[in-house]
């Protein structure tokens, strides 16, 4: 299986955008995994990351692609020794068997998550993490029964005096 | 100042000085305005020989061409020009009318989205959406698409926006975060280059389209001089080096010469300048030049290592790079004398794979024709061909003597690219002939354009080599199908002599060598716009070829 990167870049904020940067990776065979995308400190321009499985070549490519488009304004690949990566997950959990309530605030717990609503028949839960932990998580509370999640994408940002 | 009042000053200040188009209900308002302007506009009969025609006129004279559409169906039928040009590079500024802002988005009566739908066939694209978003978009439009590699941009005028009255500024340049052009190149990536090429005993220089679109044949010259270095070109780079340069060794690739292929092939150090490595130039990858470490210049850093790996590169404007390694040769001791087996090696390699012609054949051959049409026509005429064997013979056979007068679909294989694209050649250049190398097939897709080569006097020849066939797929069906011709034999008909004449063009069917040369000889006196239809053998292959999925050492010279 191909690696999974991570690629953080800014883009001139404004229409459309969006469209012509996942339409490059279509339309040049790239698989997104995931893209996270929202404005920065200057409002005129956005910061989207998106992870992606490629290998070195398929990656080198990427790269180039994207600083080839006129909206991308800056690109780089980041290494995750030196970027603190973020995902968010919100998750609703099966909880009328009382067993089940117990098993989700201790899981819930126990990955430092929140609690945000308690309901009769369900709890929902947020967890923030690298995205491998999101996927432990997951994977743990498969059993209590999951009605429904949204994860967020991976954000990130680079350590010390690294910046994009 | 209204929206269509801004975009004919803005176009003005562009230099620009003729549009070809086809106009519709959302550019009524535009229309109105160029009704009385100096700007020629050249009705076409389909929007597809519009934006072929703006493409043309863009390589013949290295300027922006500009095409005009309307919304909808006008421009859906532009999309095959914009990509067409966009992938050979070639500067072409696209406008298109749009439904008003108000009910963009509504399905309404002859809506696209032609930003969605170009997004991936332009290098950019813009929806204005104000009056005032006009000149700024024209300006960007011009400047992305002509600098850098150039290519093609598209801009949507919604038609309110053509309407609407705004106080209006014309920006004297306009500037992208995100796009820096670098002409000039690094100097550590030169040095490399003049090192690695000082060292090279079996040098072999691929010119491609960049070469020409960067003004650098003399500089490709000179340096093939110093290195004593055999130049094979891309289809793209067919007119960077004279023909009958000694040193030129031909068109390398699926249908190059067999001495291009080999020396490419063996090669210690290729120089790659303005060429992206097509598939159908390395043919098979893994055995593409095996044994060279490649230089790649290019001006777009996306093409170094996309398809094949390279040693060096200089990344940057053609001509100044090959300047900087000219320079830094002249300091470098070298001896280029030593490489004087190299280019016997070339001559040999000439002898052994020079195509075999069969003089039996009671049927007009196709090299013949191209020939001949070269020792009609005078060196500085231009060429536009069509695509499948009528190009492929047109690169083989049909001599190219200098930059900017052999025009042909490269990268995306438009069939019915040639014949407006020529009419555009000629606004361009009326000062000389303009020949279409046509085959039936290709000339059927976008005959319809004869109505504008007449009526907008802009006279063109048109050799078709008819062998009532898809000839290429033909081919492809009679080596490595069993000669099953499925969906490929196109009958009896048009006639195109009497086609010709429907049109008010002149139209000739020469059935010898001697007659042709003649009708070609007659068209260019008349300076009036002719087909002449030359039936060829339905069995005539291309030669040489690679067949797929072999390397450029396993060409095949006859059947």
């Amino acid at each position: 299986m191909l690696p999974l990167n991570t690629i953080a870049f800014l883009v001139e904020n404004k229409a459309g955008v969006l469209f012509k940067v996942s339409n490059m990776f279509r339309r040049r065979g790239f698989n997104i995994e995931s893209i996270s995308v929202g404005a920065v400190e200057d409002p005129q321009v956005a910061r989207m990351t998106v992870s992606v499985y490629a290998d070195s070549r398929e990656l080198n490519q990427i790269v180039l692609q994207l600083e080839k488009m006129v909206d991308v304004i800056k690109v780089k690949r980041l290494d995750p020794m030196r970027s603190i990566m973020r995902e968010m997950v919100l998750i609703k959990l099966d909880t009328v068997d009382p067993m089940a309530r117990e098993e989700t605030l201790k899981h819930v717990n126990a990955y430092h998550g929140l609690i945000l609503h308690i309901d009769p028949e369900s709890i929902i839960a947020e967890i923030t993490g690298e995205p491998k932990t999101i996927d432990e998580f997951i994977s743990k509370t498969r059993p209590i029964g999951i009605e429904e999640l949204s994860r967020t994408g991976v954000t990130a940002l680079e350590k010390g005096y690294l910046k994009l | 100042m209204s929206g269509s009042k801004a975009f004919v000053e803005g176009l003005k200040r562009e230099n620009v000085d003729i549009m070809f188009g086809v106009t519709g209900g959302a550019l009524l308002p535009i229309c109105d305005e160029l009704w009385g302007s100096d700007l020629r506009f050249v009705m076409a009969r389909h929007e597809q020989g519009a934006a072929h025609m703006a493409d043309g006129y863009a390589r013949a004279l290295g300027k922006v061409g500009v095409c005009l559409a309307t919304s909808g169906p006008g421009a859906t039928n532009l999309v095959t020009g914009i990509a067409t040009a966009n992938i050979d590079s070639a500067p072409v500024v696209a406008f298109t009318g749009q439904v008003p802002l108000s009910v963009v988005g509504t399905d309404a009566f002859q809506e696209v989205d032609i930003i969605g739908i170009t997004a991936s066939a332009t290098k950019y694209n813009i929806q204005v959406r104000s009056p005032s978003e006009i000149p700024p978009a024209i300006k960007s439009a011009f400047h992305i698409a002509f600098t850098g590699r150039q290519g093609a941009v598209l801009v949507d005028l919604p038609k309110d926006c053509q309407i609407n009255v705004e106080d209006i500024e014309f920006p004297d340049e306009v500037s992208f975060r995100g796009y820096n052009v670098n002409m000039t190149p690094d100097t550590r990536e030169m040095d490399w280059a003049a090192t690695l090429l000082s060292k090279a005993r079996r040098p072999v220089i691929m010119a491609g389209g960049g070469v020409i679109s960067s003004n650098a044949s003399p500089e490709v010259i000179k340096i093939a001089d110093m290195l004593m270095a055999p130049v094979v070109t891309s289809l793209m780079g067919k007119g960077s080096v004279p023909s009958d340069h000694p040193l030129f060794a031909g068109l390398c690739g699926m249908h190059g010469t067999g001495e291009a292929n080999m020396l490419v092939s063996d090669a210690d150090v290729l120089l790659v300048v303005g060429a992206r490595f097509s598939d159908r130039t390395t043919a098979r990858l893994e055995d593409f030049s095996r044994g060279a470490k490649v230089i790649h210049i290019d001006i777009d850093r996306s093409e170094v290592d996309k398809n094949v790996e390279t040693v060096t590169r200089v990344i940057g404007d053609a001509k100044l790079a090959l300047q900087g390694i000219i320079e830094r040769l002249g300091k470098l001791s070298y001896e280029p004398r030593a490489n004087g087996d190299w280019v016997k090696k070339m001559k040999m390699f000439k002898d052994q794979y020079s195509p075999h012609e069969l003089s039996d054949n009671p049927h007009i051959r196709a090299p013949a024709v191209m020939r001949a049409l070269r020792k009609a026509l005078p060196r500085d005429a231009l060429v536009t061909t069509e695509v499948g064997q009528c190009q492929m013979w047109a690169a083989l056979y049909f001599d190219a003597y200098a930059p900017r007068t052999f025009f042909t679909s490269g990268g995306l294989g438009t069939m019915g690219w040639g014949f407006p694209a020529a009419i555009g050649a000629k606004a361009a250049r009326p000062d000389v002939p303009v020949v279409d190398i046509a085959g039936d097939g290709s000339f059927g897709m976008t005959e319809n354009s004869l109505a504008t080569a007449v009526e907008e006097d802009l006279p063109v020849i048109v050799v078709v080599l008819n062998n009532r066939m898809l000839g290429m797929v033909a081919q492809w069906q009679r080596l490595f199908y069993g000669r099953r011709y499925m969906a490929v034999k196109l009958g009896e008909y048009p006639d195109f002599v009497k086609l010709a004449d429907a049109y008010g063009a002149v139209g000739v069917r020469p059935e010898t060598i001697g007659e042709f040369e003649k009708a070609v000889q007659t068209a260019i006196d008349d300076n009036l716009t002719t087909v002449i239809d030359v039936p060829i053998d339905p069995e005539e292959n291309v030669f040489p070829m690679v067949p797929p999925g072999k390397g450029l050492r396993d060409i095949l010279v006859e059947a």
